[in-house]
């Protein structure tokens, strides 16, 4: 049994490295978008094998996913030449040889100093599994990864929040010019898939926001799927943003990081210290958290996608 | 090794069939209709097989239900994309036989 599984990483080892070769691979950048999603997959598929399915699940959905999805919508907003046929990019000159050269000694040098890194941890480090084990009871959740990620390390969590608000906030604020809209994929036959799938796919999404107490889930998980279901509105033209859903949306962007700084401040009024949450009720302050932060989260991945001003802006509008 | 086991081993193996088969017809097959052909076989039967298979190792109806609803969203996701993409290829060749 131990053979077949070497076989199968080994396999899974050398696909990862095959397709992320094929995803830098000069040529049509439609098909290295294509080869990353393809990556994404099979990366989600190593942390599965590394019994790490919260991070599994975080790179499928969002990795993958939400960030193929991304990459798609910029390639259709690209100017034909630019990243669509590929003789227009094969004929386009090749940096001096001289960058080249000193990008591919950056890039040996990093991969080196990783590996050296790599091989000099003795594998019997003990790391924070076992701290993180004897306080797992009073975390008020049984699955350490959310205990680490919204009690021990909330903090952290936090200004990941942060990046994501500051991410949607620039790509809000870019004024490009407005992008061809994709032609919305409306039919008996999208429509019905709509009208099944996203609300089951709602259902999972508070499904994996729950589950995340105690097995492999939460918020960040359950908001790309939520995430999702926007991109498929949108995508379909489902959904037609209007111009007060625009504020709306602001709103809901900000949500997450209100909410979860104010847990904050709430926090260190009653026990002192910030995300400390009163012992007897720490699972309640947790899942109140995640709940905000799937909504946010979902409206921020969606309000990526959406990307670029969707109408030009109005003159003596919307002033700071 | 009880019955189960190579019921489920055999479902397995079965559906192993349907995604080579797939896999062959996607490399080998000259255009998108026909490729996508080749695809649906693989995401609908292989797909069913390997889920029944593995429902029937798991042995729990919880882990059964799970997974016959994996396998219902993925035929659903795979027809409506099958069917997006050959509309977009339908599109593309109507553009490119007219002069």
């Amino acid at each position: 049994m131990n053979a077949a599984w070497l076989a199968f990483d080994a396999l899974l080892l050398a696909g990862i490295l095959g397709v992320a070769w094929a995803a830098m691979a000069p040529g049509d950048a439609f098909r290295a978008i294509v080869m990353f999603m393809v990556m994404g997959l099979l990366v989600a598929l190593a942390w599965v094998r590394l019994r790490a399915p919260d991070v599994a699940l975080a790179e499928a959905a969002v990795g993958s996913g939400v960030t193929g999805a991304l990459f798609l919508r910029t390639w259709h907003a690209l100017p034909r030449e630019a990243g669509r046929a590929s003789e227009a990019t094969a004929a386009r000159p090749a940096a001096p040889r001289r960058l080249r050269l000193a990008a591919f000694g950056l890039a040996a040098t990093l991969t080196g100093l990783l590996v050296a890194a790599l091989a000099s941890l003795d594998g019997t480090a003990p790391g924070l599994g076992d701290a993180v084990a004897a306080r797992l009871a009073q975390s008020g959740v049984s699955n350490p990864v959310t205990a680490v990620l919204l009690n021990f390390r909330a903090y952290d969590t936090l200004l990941e929040v942060v990046v994501l608000l500051a991410a949607v906030v620039v790509v809000w604020s870019l004024d490009a010019r407005p992008a061809p809209r994709p032609v919305p994929a409306r039919g008996p036959i999208f429509l019905g898939f709509a009208r099944l799938a996203l609300p089951v796919t709602v259902l999972a999404a508070g499904y994996l926001l729950w589950l995340g107490a105690f097995a492999p889930g939460g918020a960040f998980q359950a908001g790309a799927l939520l995430a999702a279901v926007g991109i498929v509105l949108l995508l379909g033209g489902l959904y037609r943003p209007g111009s007060g859903d625009r504020r709306r949306a602001r709103l809901a962007f900000g949500l997450g990081l209100a909410g979860f700084a104010g847990a904050g401040a709430l926090t260190l009024g009653l026990e002192g210290a910030m995300l400390r949450y009163p012992p007897a009720a720490a699972k309640t302050w947790i899942l109140a958290i995640e709940a905000v932060l799937t909504l946010s989260i979902a409206a921020t991945l969606a309000g990526l996608f959406l990307g670029e001003r969707s109408a030009p802006a109005r003159t003596g509008g919307e002033r700071p | 090794m009880t019955f189960f086991d190579i019921l489920g081993g055999a479902l397995l193996v079965l559906g192993l069939g349907f995604f080579v088969a797939g896999t062959v017809g996607m490399l080998r097959f000259p255009d998108a209709f026909c490729r996508l052909h080749a695809l649906t076989k693989a995401d609908n039967l292989g797909l069913a097989l390997t889920a029944l298979g593995t429902a029937v190792l798991a042995g729990t109806w919880s882990a059964a239900v799970k997974l016959a609803l994996i396998w219902g969203l993925v035929a659903l996701a795979s027809a409506t994309s099958g069917h997006l993409i050959a509309g977009h290829a339908l599109r593309a060749t109507d553009r490119r036989d007219r002069p």
